[in-house]
């Protein structure tokens, strides 16, 4: 089911322009605060109403000016996700759950109860009020509960903002089943790289209230314009071939090998990793005596002036792309000019945990 | 122990408290929903008139409740105009009945339980509404799921200071419905009654006894109902 945003809305002082269609999967609305996200969101969930545009999920039309159409909050069928969980404090956590299934037609409870519930490991706590749950146990139970509701769309507004790293750690994955075991498309708001990275198919970049790229991650990533010099990154996928005793974790791609700090995905299964601009280093040669364990080899496909002192390499890597942020001066001395040959030099230790995620297993379906 | 007290009061007496707790009782079920719906109105919605609203519903609170008896006497006396058409379509008479000291009664608390419900109301994040409107619940599903639950011991707080401050309704009471016994004679009005008269100290002193205990009685409740409710809604 594709998802289309055609919203146009004036505040005071913000206007949002918005005009994309997605494909099924997770679409990513991406940006720094204040950059429209939010509004966006609830302008999807009916809470907010916009002068002009239409949201459909596939042929489930949300709103639709132009044809006068327009379903309140309780007729729209979605399963939003809030940041901040928003559990009914006076209900148990199965109480919670079944919220949702209870005002759903029959025919449309997609999920069952209990798979849901084995999915998030929630099953100990149903009996339990949200005041007695963890951080992190309020967010699945969240998630249990939008999904139960039997959605034709699930929205989730920066679910993981408010948890700290160890928790965000533990809700990811989640994020990644249900990308990859749910067929309801999502719309996921963040402002956080590492998460466009890991769950995205397709990104959708905000800037002052416009869309400044769409894409998949990999392509928006790099995008300097879109994510700013500093941020920009890119996503490779590769499967896990073996752990080795010293604490590395050896992974094959078609360019070469990958070596990343111990990863708990076991042998065989393939992830993705994203990898910062800035991280990467590039080199004429194949270097030798170097401390750096992962060297792939690759063309350089373009070369992208960005602010300041910086130029984005983007060098092709048996068919996928990363990008590297090197200094004007460094790109001078090298001679480097599109279709060159370059090595691709990453430092193990520099991919941090959580940019590290599960790679969908099913192509998107429609 | 109901015996045992009717003996201790004299007749006249044991008619005031019962009168009493019939009055109270009713004049804070009757104007119980009436206050749920002010209170939400108040809390929740922004329209045009609403302060004059909120000053209707504060007046009895700070007028002089013999005015407040005066205009409900004006209103619903047989001569005026509501009075009039209650009893021509529904053959209802509230002057100079038991009826009459309830909607006394009611009028009176009414401000005390419009506060506390809306106070609660207020402390209610209408995010988790917005939550529950996302899951499909309508806005009277919303209210009736979410809402109502999490304000359940402002209601409770509320109900029980209205029915105190039925129980104590003096002014408004003897102004509009006068003081007969077995009819209109609540307590206070029976305490009054007994002071007037030579050698009704000890009833009046027996009175006064019952309406502490009664007072006490209610406050101690709703502190115990309140925080047990609150316990459960508040998600231990």
């Amino acid at each position: 089911m594709t998802l289309t945003l055609q919203v146009r809305h004036r505040f005071e002082g913000f206007a949002l322009d918005v005009d994309v269609t997605t494909p099924p999967g997770v679409t990513v609305l991406f940006g720094p605060s204040g950059s429209g996200k939010t509004t966006l969101v609830n302008a999807v969930a009916g809470l907010l109403r916009p002068d002009a545009g239409r949201i459909a999920a596939g042929d489930w039309v949300l709103m639709d000016t132009a044809a006068r159409r327009w379903l309140p909050p309780h007729r729209r069928r979605l399963g939003y996700i809030f940041q901040e969980g928003r559990l009914f404090p006076h209900m148990t956590v199965r109480q919670n759950l079944a919220y949702g299934r209870w005002f759903a037609p029959r025919d449309a409870r997609g999920e069952s109860f209990d798979r849901v519930v084995e999915m998030l490991g929630i099953g100990h706590l149903l009996g339990r009020r949200p005041g007695a749950l963890s951080g992190g146990e309020k967010s699945r139970v969240a998630i249990g509960r939008a999904l139960l509701a039997g959605p034709r769309l699930i929205l989730a507004d920066e679910p993981l903002a408010a948890l700290d790293e160890a928790r965000k750690a533990e809700i990811l994955p989640y994020f990644e089943r249900l990308r990859d075991e749910v067929s309801v498309p999502i719309l996921y708001v963040s402002h956080a790289s590492a998460e466009v990275a890991r769950l995205a198919t397709t990104v959708v970049a905000l800037r002052n209230g416009k869309v400044a790229a769409v894409g998949p991650p990999g392509q928006v990533l790099g995008d300097a314009g879109a994510m700013g010099a500093r941020g920009a990154s890119s996503v490779l996928t590769a499967t896990v071939v073996a752990h080795h005793d010293d604490g590395l974790t050896e992974l094959a791609n078609p360019a070469g090998r990958l070596w990343l700090p111990e990863i708990p995905d076991p042998p065989g299964s393939v992830i993705r990793v994203q990898i910062m601009a800035n991280d990467v280093i590039l080199a004429r040669g194949r270097p030798e005596g170097l401390s750096a364990q992962t060297i792939l080899a690759g063309t350089v496909a373009r070369m992208l002036p960005g602010p300041g002192p910086g130029v984005m390499v983007h060098v092709a890597v048996a068919g996928q792309e990363i990008v590297a942020r090197i200094t004007r001066r460094a790109a001078e001395q090298m001679g480097l000019r599109n279709g060159d040959s370059v090595h691709v030099i990453l430092k193990t230790l520099s991919v941090a945990r959580d940019h590290v995620g599960a790679m969908p297993d099913r192509t998107a379906t429609a | 122990m109901w015996e045992g007290l009717a003996g201790w009061l004299g007749p006249a007496e044991w008619e005031a408290v019962r009168l009493s707790a019939r009055v109270a009782l009713w004049a804070t079920l009757v104007s119980l929903p009436f206050g749920i719906v002010v209170a939400y109105v108040l809390a929740r919605w922004e329209f045009p008139g609403k302060q004059l609203l909120n000053g209707l519903v504060h007046l009895p609170l700070i007028l002089p409740p013999v005015v407040t008896g005066y205009l409900l006497l004006l209103a619903l006396g047989r001569r005026g105009p509501v009075g009039q058409w209650l009893e021509a379509w529904f053959g209802i008479v509230v002057a100079f009945r038991w009826t009459g000291a309830a909607v006394a009664a009611g009028v009176m608390a009414f401000p005390l339980m419009v506060r506390a419900i809306r106070l609660a109301i207020e402390a209610v994040d209408p995010k988790l509404e917005a939550a529950a409107g996302t899951l499909g619940a309508s806005r009277p599903w919303v209210f009736l799921t979410v809402t109502l639950p999490l304000i359940l011991p402002g209601i409770i707080a509320g109900a029980i200071l209205a029915f105190a401050k039925a129980i104590g309704e003096f002014g408004a009471t003897i102004t509009f419905v006068s003081n007969i016994p077995g009819q209109t004679q609540t307590m206070p009005l029976a305490i009054y009654a007994f002071l007037q008269v030579p050698g009704g100290q000890d009833a009046a002193a027996r009175l006064a006894v019952v309406a502490i205990v009664i007072a006490l009685g209610a406050l101690l409740l709703s502190e115990f109902v309140a925080r047990r409710v609150a316990r459960v809604v508040g998600g231990r």
